[in-house]
């Protein structure tokens, strides 16, 4: 069964995230101080889970939310949610840097990734995230070990496919599969719809 | 890359863990298919919520540094959807329209029509299936390969007519959309245009309003396409005057 999707967190009184970025698309400033209450919190939480140097999150996680000023009349809604719209753009700048910086990253340092696990230790105040948390947990429990592994140095750790590949020795066609694999039954645990 | 494998990459690439060029290719292939495109959207979706639950408490010197950038950065303008549609009119990229999609819908349709065909009974009929996904699988390839030429038409009678061309792949696939049925005991021809002289390039399915096929034969340098309509079986040269004529601009 699929519940319904509840992604605009944290909660913040006042009017919903996709109803401010129709707002701010039309230049508010004040629109965007709101919408940056409900996304700086989770985008700078991945941003640093991805990069692990605070002061570089940071740096990125203040570009990000410039180019969700820049970009709102970008934002389509009908291709799914706003809070869905900004991590993906979070995502992708910090997969980006993280390239970029560290282009010959040794081998060593990868494999102690694998040591780590996500940076679910970060102490936040609100209810709704710890529940958010708890509920990423439950279903990341629902993977494989070897999907959840595969999907956990990607997302979280900005890896290519072709690096948890290596890292893992195994074949690329098994990373691909399992990251899909992964994500499906992430999506239907959670009940996503887009 | 054969286009199975570019099926499975919706998760890869939603977690941003393709390499430069695979994503590129990627991107190529959801703009002309809709399943992967919509499975990109629920897994980037999934792959948020992933981010939701590492959040954490940013400075309040943060939201001033940014509070105070955005006085000085002006906003893009919103995309206008480009509407050029005229005839032969190139477009490549996303926003191919519903008629392109289905085609993917028709090629994966194809991939998975197979395991009923292998449980048919009769061996000519697996033969012919296996010749059906050879084809369809060609024909995925060339809807998604890199260098995909995409020229679009509207037809007398309201039919969307498009060519997708891949020198690369030395190919060209036809797709069409509400195709007013040919006249009785007649079939649409598909021709490749040599300079003027047409080399005989497949039949529609006269049943059929929409279509997704792939040209027979090779491009062999051709300058472009015609449509004709032809007895039962297609002729050998065109026997009148053509529907259609898509140059393919290269
Ligand atoms: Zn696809």
């Amino acid at each position: 069964m699929r519940e319904p999707v509840s992604i605009g967190l944290p909660a913040v009184p006042g009017p919903d995230l996709q109803e401010l970025m129709g707002a701010v698309a039309r230049g508010d400033s004040d629109a965007f101080a709101g919408v940056y209450d409900r996304v700086a919190g989770p985008v700078l939480g991945l941003v640093r889970s991805v990069l692990r140097d605070p002061a570089q999150a940071e740096e990125v996680t203040q570009e990000v939310l410039v180019e969700v000023w820049r970009r709102a009349a970008h934002f389509q809604p009908e291709k799914g949610s706003a809070m869905a719209w900004i991590m993906t753009m979070a995502h992708r700048r910090a997969v980006d840097r993280v390239r970029s910086a560290q282009a010959a990253t040794d081998r060593e340092e990868k494999a102690a990734l694998l040591a780590r696990t996500p940076a679910f230790d970060e102490v936040t105040e609100q209810v709704e995230a710890r529940l958010e948390r708890e509920q990423v947990r439950r279903c990341l429990r629902t993977l494989t070990e070897r999907q959840r592994e595969s999907v956990t140095l990607a997302y979280y750790r900005g890896l290519t496919y072709r690096e948890v590949a290596e890292l893992l020795a195994l074949p690329l066609g098994t990373v691909k599969t399992r990251l899909r694999d992964g994500l499906i039954r992430m999506r239907d645990c959670l009940g996503v719809s887009a | 890359m054969t286009t199975v494998d570019l099926h499975t990459l919706t998760g890869a690439y939603a977690v941003h863990a393709l390499g430069d060029d695979e994503r590129d290719a990627f991107e190529r292939h959801l703009a002309v298919c809709e399943p992967c495109a919509q499975e990109v959207r629920e897994l980037a979706a999934t792959a948020s919520r992933l981010g939701l639950a590492v959040a954490t408490t940013p400075s309040p010197a943060l939201r001033e540094r940014v509070l105070e950038q955005i006085t000085t950065v002006r906003q893009e303008p919103p995309r206008v959807p480009r509407q050029g549609r005229g005839a032969g009119a190139v477009r490549s990229g996303r926003g191919l329209s519903r008629f392109v999609l289905a085609a993917c819908l028709a090629a994966a349709v194809g991939f998975g029509g197979v395991a009923v065909w292998q449980h048919g009974e009769a061996r000519d009929a697996q033969r012919r299936a296996e010749q059906a996904q050879d084809r369809s699988e060609r024909l995925a390839e060339v809807l998604a390969s890199g260098d995909a030429r995409v020229i679009s038409n509207e037809l007398p009678g309201g039919a969307t007519a498009t060519v997708v061309v891949s020198l690369e792949q030395g190919r060209a696939a036809f797709l069409a959309s509400d195709m007013p049925p040919p006249p009785e005991g007649k079939v649409y021809q598909l021709w490749f245009d040599h300079e003027g002289t047409m080399r005989p390039a497949g039949l529609m399915d006269p049943g059929a309003r929409d279509t997704a096929m792939l040209m027979e034969g090779p491009l062999d340098g051709a300058s472009g396409m015609g449509i004709t309509v032809e007895p039962p079986g297609g002729s050998t040269e065109p026997t009148s005057e053509p529907v259609a004529a898509m140059p393919f601009g290269v």
